[in-house]
């Protein structure tokens, strides 16, 4: 969390504990990544929340001009200059990720963009570099998805599921664990990730825009017959 | 007798006890709004991370945008269906729609958190989203919008052309053939814009997928909101034609207005069985009597819309002044708890968020809706909108 907070140039949530901590209660408008400690009925876990980096991103679909995109390394990044602080993609997103800056007159979103600054210099995103244990890793999908397999198989404890494997038309980031994955914040999704009923609703009716310019035709025409019958009639 | 009189302005003194009322309505509003700008959304709204939609949204756009169908759905009835018969309230519809949808276009302004980077939405054309239903909803309100002054001009034009200096008679007696030849096509657009967007409002629900209520979750939402925005179209205008004419002291046409009574009920039947017949096809008859919150929300809505069809099924209840108007309150209110529920009480983005309005939330929608109002007398008042025919006048039928 505080390497994320430096290599992101966050300023820390002091809210909870005051100045000297950095204590963000969930992914805000200063924390792109929170580690959540889960603990119920003799069991717990920690839970480290930050964007998924969908296959398929509801904010991206969302976005009007496209301030949210999937780029090079499947990255969901931000581009401010193309954003007007609508918060659909907030509306959008099943994981609850991207964050607004409430407090301030000029807000940006807020969300975790695996920091791609740090990759393009040939260095591993902040959170799993400064990680101990390998706890967090970081890697190509295929990759991951193998250790993640090695892992299950060695350990019977885990649930026998890799999350974001295909959940919500699958995520770039993955998650194992021991405690089953909705009581740790990660919801039950389908296969099916959450844009595609409405995007083929959308696509199905305004498809090569012909059904409104066939309307607009079949309005206008309409409108200047009705208008002929009343010059005959009067 | 000669109904089909011409619209007039109602005259009268403008800085009126009300009119006063609603500016100071209006000014403490606009205090907020420059809060609001100075300091950013978390200051005076109650919106958050959890429900960043909140009542600017669901009240002033979604909902405002439904209630401002009146244009839409007597130009439907008028230059579509050819009743021609309707055709002096086309004006006040409209003008009542423009200012609705303006107001719902300062709503959104105030809403983004970078209002500033608006303008960049129509122009940066080679930036848009094509799979963002919210990019085709922001463009069809723009533009409809601006369709919608465009339709009102003839009627500034008119008075210019009475009172106005002489360059700017020149100016009005120019434009007002230009823009009244271009009218036919103007207000075809002024149908397909509402079609497309009025839809698109309940498509954008949709992303929010396993986070909406099942009650309200249907791919047939975009086809529930065009039919039900419609329907409030007609109950709007009746509203507003019994209201002017109860302030103005004027007697309303009431055989028209019964008229449009009757047409709401197609768009209000074919609402309610497609939202029943969605909610057996889904399985979901037993979600709509669970008694919980949103069941109660639903049967509300039910409720609503089906009280106004009762009321609005009889003939000799929609001659009834009282009763009609209650129908049409009724059925804005149903119409407008129905996009409420599916923008904040369906949307459930997890126990540990919760959002109610703030009271300086409260305070700017207030504020804008007085303003809408001011402007609407000083619109009908000055300029040539509606046709009422004064109350001492004896009227029979």
């Amino acid at each position: 969390m505080v390497a994320c907070r430096e290599a992101n140039g966050l300023e820390p949530d002091t809210r909870t504990f005051g100045p000297q901590y950095h204590a963000p209660e969930d992914l805000n408008e200063y924390a792109k990544t929170v580690i959540k400690f889960y603990d119920e009925g003799g069991q717990q876990s920690f839970m480290k929340a930050q964007c998924m980096h969908c296959v398929d991103p509801a904010c991206a679909s969302a976005c009007m001009l496209g301030a949210f995109k999937k780029r090079e390394f499947g990255i969901v990044t931000y581009d401010a200059d193309l954003c007007i602080g609508c918060r659909y993609c907030e509306v959008a997103c099943p994981y609850n990720v991207p964050k607004f800056q409430w407090s301030r007159a000029a807000p940006k979103m807020v969300k975790c963009e695996l920091c791609n600054h740090r990759l393009a210099k040939g260095q591993q995103p902040a959170c799993s570099e400064v990680c101990p244990r390998q706890a967090v890793i970081f890697g190509k999908r295929e990759d991951l998805l193998t250790e993640a397999r090695r892992r299950l198989a060695a350990n019977p404890r885990y649930v026998q599921k890799i999350y974001g494997d295909s959940d919500g038309g699958g995520t770039q980031c993955l998650y194992i664990s021991h405690v089953p994955f909705e009581k740790i914040g990660l919801p039950a999704l389908t296969a099916e990730s959450t844009p595609t009923l409405q995007r083929s609703i959308q696509h199905a009716v305004y498809k090569g825009f012909a059904a409104p310019i066939a309307l607009y035709g079949v309005l206008g025409a309409v409108m200047l017959r009705n208008r002929k019958k009343e010059a005959v009639t009067s | 007798m000669n109904t089909q009189t011409q619209a007039q302005p109602i005259g009268g003194r403008i800085w009126t006890k009300p009119f006063r009322a609603l500016s100071v309505l209006f000014a403490v509003g606009a205090l907020f709004i420059l809060v609001r700008l100075a300091t950013g959304l978390g200051q005076i709204t109650a919106m958050n991370d959890g429900y960043p939609w909140g009542l600017w949204i669901a009240f002033d756009v979604v909902t405002g945008t439904a209630l401002a169908c009146g244009g839409y759905s007597v130009a439907l009835l008028v230059y579509i269906l050819n009743k021609g018969k309707y055709h002096p309230m086309v004006r006040p519809a409209i003008l009542t729609s423009a200012l609705g949808y303006s107001l719902a276009g300062l709503g959104v302004a105030l809403d983004v958190g970078r209002w500033w980077n608006v303008w960049r939405v129509p122009v940066f054309f080679w930036h848009w989203n094509l799979n963002s239903v919210l990019l085709e909803v922001a463009l069809c309100i723009m533009g409809y919008t601006f369709v919608l002054w465009i339709e009102m001009s003839p009627a500034f034009l008119e008075k210019a052309e009475a009172i106005g200096t002489v360059p700017v008679k020149r100016f009005a007696a120019r434009t007002r053939p230009v823009i009244e030849k271009a009218l036919l096509w103007v207000t075809a657009l002024g149908i397909l814009l509402p079609t497309m967007h009025q839809s698109s409002l309940g498509a954008l629900m949709l992303i929010a997928g396993p986070r909406l209520h099942p009650l309200w979750n249907t791919g047939w939402l975009p086809l529930l909101f065009l039919l039900s925005c419609l329907a409030m179209g007609y109950a709007a205008v009746v509203f507003e034609s019994v209201l002017a004419s109860w302030l103005f002291k004027r007697q309303p046409d009431r055989q028209m207005l019964a008229g449009l009574g009757t047409a709401t009920l197609p768009f209000l039947v074919a609402y309610v069985w497609l939202r029943l017949y969605d909610l057996a096809a889904r399985g979901q008859l037993g979600a709509l009597f669970a008694f919980d919150r949103y069941s109660i929300m639903s049967l509300t809505e039910f409720a609503l819309f089906l009280v106004a069809g009762f009321i609005l099924l009889s003939d000799a209840r929609r001659r009834r002044l009282g009763d009609l108007f209650r129908a049409a309150m009724l059925l804005m209110l149903a119409g407008s708890l129905y996009r409420f529920d599916t923008y904040l009480v369906a949307f459930n983005p997890g126990s540990n968020w919760s959002y109610f309005p703030s009271v300086t939330e409260i305070l700017v929608t207030t504020g804008l809706v007085a303003g809408e109002v001011m402007l609407y007398i000083l619109i009908v008042k000055t300029f040539p909108i509606l046709t009422l025919e004064k109350r001492d006048v004896a009227y029979h039928h």
